[in-house]
């Protein structure tokens, strides 16, 4: 048989060029946020700055000065990149993991309950789209709930979830992790119903020839075109878990978490500490983005998915 | 059914209506036909002339409105649950995600059988399509008329008496059509299998078919059933006897009459 070629993917021109052409762009906008950032810290600290040398009397500041003194304030308006960055280190390295300074320790008790609440979450987000897809009863009634249930402010619910769950004995971990549940379970719901329902009538046609069970066309038609979906929607899912999480953390005292070092920074006027909690906040996200981003490509690999 | 034994399928006044928000419409109209087995037949029509609609009513996909459908001695039905047929669509419908084998794989696993028993029926019906070599392959490594050959060979792992074919080579280049239609023809004569194959191509029909029920739109009616003598033996030479010049020219009178141009 003859009647075609074996089409091969195609062979990249170059690995480096390919690498170069990837990275040069998060370069290029990390450099350009960084250096909006060191002017926004100029600009917004002057005004207090200038304060402090009118009542120190002193008036033979240059601009020099007062460009590097905006920059060294101990509750800036905004603290400087190189500043967050001290305080990291200082609440990372420097700090035993035990200690309750330790930004790592922190960062540790919102991630757990981020990924308690997101795996609930996908669970439940996946059950119900399931549900969903199998029944129009479920359908019609559960659909204006679910998406009732997203337009609540979450601030206004968490420290309800939390008293609520607090007076039937549930402490610690669990209600910060159903906030994020309550979060995640969303996109993934939204998802899955548009990933379970993917598959073209010319693929669920062929199952109704094998005469296949419901069950049999859920795992071997519906499930995996659903995939691509589901990876799509956990990406959003597993970094509104974070945001969950954090805001789970805000009415609980301020024991532990960034939430907790966001809200006891706030107390205090202790900016640099916010910031350095935002910004470990955002690269835990990204980084748990970026998890997720990898086990899709594992997926895709074993799917023969290319590209 | 006695004496009918030999039939494969049987319709009787057979009608599908449809009902659309423009009025009913009426995809099939008291169609009446016998297939015997082992005989190959086609389906050949103007597009709306419910062969396709014909061969979802043979296979269960589509429920008739009125008449009786028999299927290999059962309804329609208990002949889809008894998976007396294969089905072939217009489009190859491999799961992309599914390797060549593991898509022809995919009916054995409904059906339940053995991991031996599978394995055995990807390699043999793999090999009958010639596509050994090509299992751990994914469908988008290969050419459109492989993955219809790929196609086949699922439907034909079922072993079913009957294969329904709906336009499988429509897709495909004629050079292509051509080539798969001499295999197709070789298939049939090694596995004995009752085939039902839609087209709207005259030559494609004649080549292959012992019978040619020529189909009519609005209502979608049989027109005309056309014997052919043609030798179950055939290659692609025998498109340029008068016999085969003969029987085009028939099918094409049947169409032209059953066909109004407005």
């Amino acid at each position: 048989m003859t009647d075609g070629l074996v089409v091969t993917s195609p062979v990249p021109s170059s690995r480096l060029k390919d690498g170069y052409s990837r990275t040069m762009p998060v370069v290029v906008v990390t450099a350009v946020i960084i250096a909006v950032w060191y002017l926004a810290t100029i600009f917004l600290n002057t005004p207090f700055q200038k304060d402090i040398y009118l009542r120190g009397n002193n008036t033979s500041w240059t601009t020099s000065q007062l460009i590097s003194d905006t920059m060294s304030q101990k509750r800036p308006v905004l603290p400087a990149p190189h500043q967050v960055i001290a305080e990291i280190y200082k609440t990372t390295v420097l700090k035993k993991i035990t200690s309750k300074r330790s930004l790592i320790y922190h960062s540790w008790v919102t991630l757990s309950s981020t990924l308690v609440g997101f795996l609930i979450g996908s669970v439940l987000g996946i059950l119900l789209a399931v549900g969903i897809v199998h029944s129009r009863t479920l359908d019609k009634s559960l659909m204006p709930w679910i998406i009732s249930s997203q337009t609540i402010p979450i601030l206004a619910v968490a420290p309800m979830i939390i008293v609520v769950l607090n007076a039937i004995g549930i402490q610690g971990l669990l209600p910060k992790a159903f906030i994020s549940t309550y979060l995640s379970f969303f996109p993934i719901t939204v998802g899955m119903v548009k990933g379970l329902r993917s598959p073209r009538v010319l693929h669920l046609d062929l199952m109704h020839t094998y005469s296949a069970t419901r069950w049999q066309v859920f795992w071997k038609l519906r499930w995996p075109s659903s995939l691509p979906y589901l990876f799509a929607s956990m990406k959003i899912a597993i970094a509104i878990a974070m945001v969950g999480a954090i805001v789970g953390e805000l009415p609980t005292g301020a024991v532990a978490g960034l939430g907790a070092r966001l809200l006891a920074g706030s107390y205090y006027g202790q900016t640099i500490q916010i910031w350095s909690a935002l910004v470990m906040a955002a690269f835990l996200a990204g980084s748990l983005v970026a998890l997720v981003g990898i086990a899709n490509n594992y997926v895709n690999k074993r799917m023969g998915v290319t590209s | 059914m006695g004496d009918n034994i030999t039939n494969v399928i049987e319709a009787k006044d057979l009608s599908l209506t449809f009902k659309t928000n423009d009025g009913p419409v009426h995809a099939l109209s008291d169609i009446n036909l016998d297939v015997g087995e082992g005989e190959f037949v086609s389906f050949i029509g103007p597009s709306g002339c419910g062969k396709t609609t014909l061969l979802r009513v043979i296979a269960d996909l589509e429920t008739p409105t009125a008449g009786d459908i028999m299927v290999d001695g059962l309804s329609a039905r208990e002949a889809r649950l008894a998976r007396a047929y294969g089905y072939v669509f217009q489009a190859a419908a491999l799961y992309p995600w599914r390797t060549i084998a593991r898509n022809v794989e995919l009916p054995l696993e409904v059906m339940g059988l053995d991991k031996a028993e599978r394995q055995a029926r990807i390699k043999k019906n793999l090999e009958l399509v010639d596509l050994a070599g090509f299992e751990g392959k994914f469908p988008w490594q290969l050419s459109g008329g492989m993955q219809q050959r790929a196609s086949i060979a699922r439907a034909l792992a079922v072993d079913p008496d009957i294969l329904l074919m709906d336009e499988p080579f429509g897709a495909l280049d004629e050079i292509v059509r051509d080539h798969l239609n001499e295999q197709l023809l070789k298939l049939w004569n090694k596995t004995k299998k009752t085939v039902v194959f839609v087209t709207h191509s005259i030559p494609e029909a004649v080549f292959l078919s012992t019978r040619i029920v020529v189909m009519s739109p609005r209502p979608g009616r049989i027109h005309d059933i056309i014997d052919s003598d043609l030798p179950r033996d055939r290659t692609l030479d025998i498109r340029e006897t008068p016999e085969f010049l003969e029987l085009s020219h028939r099918v094409r009178e049947g169409l032209r009459e059953g066909h109004s141009y407005d």
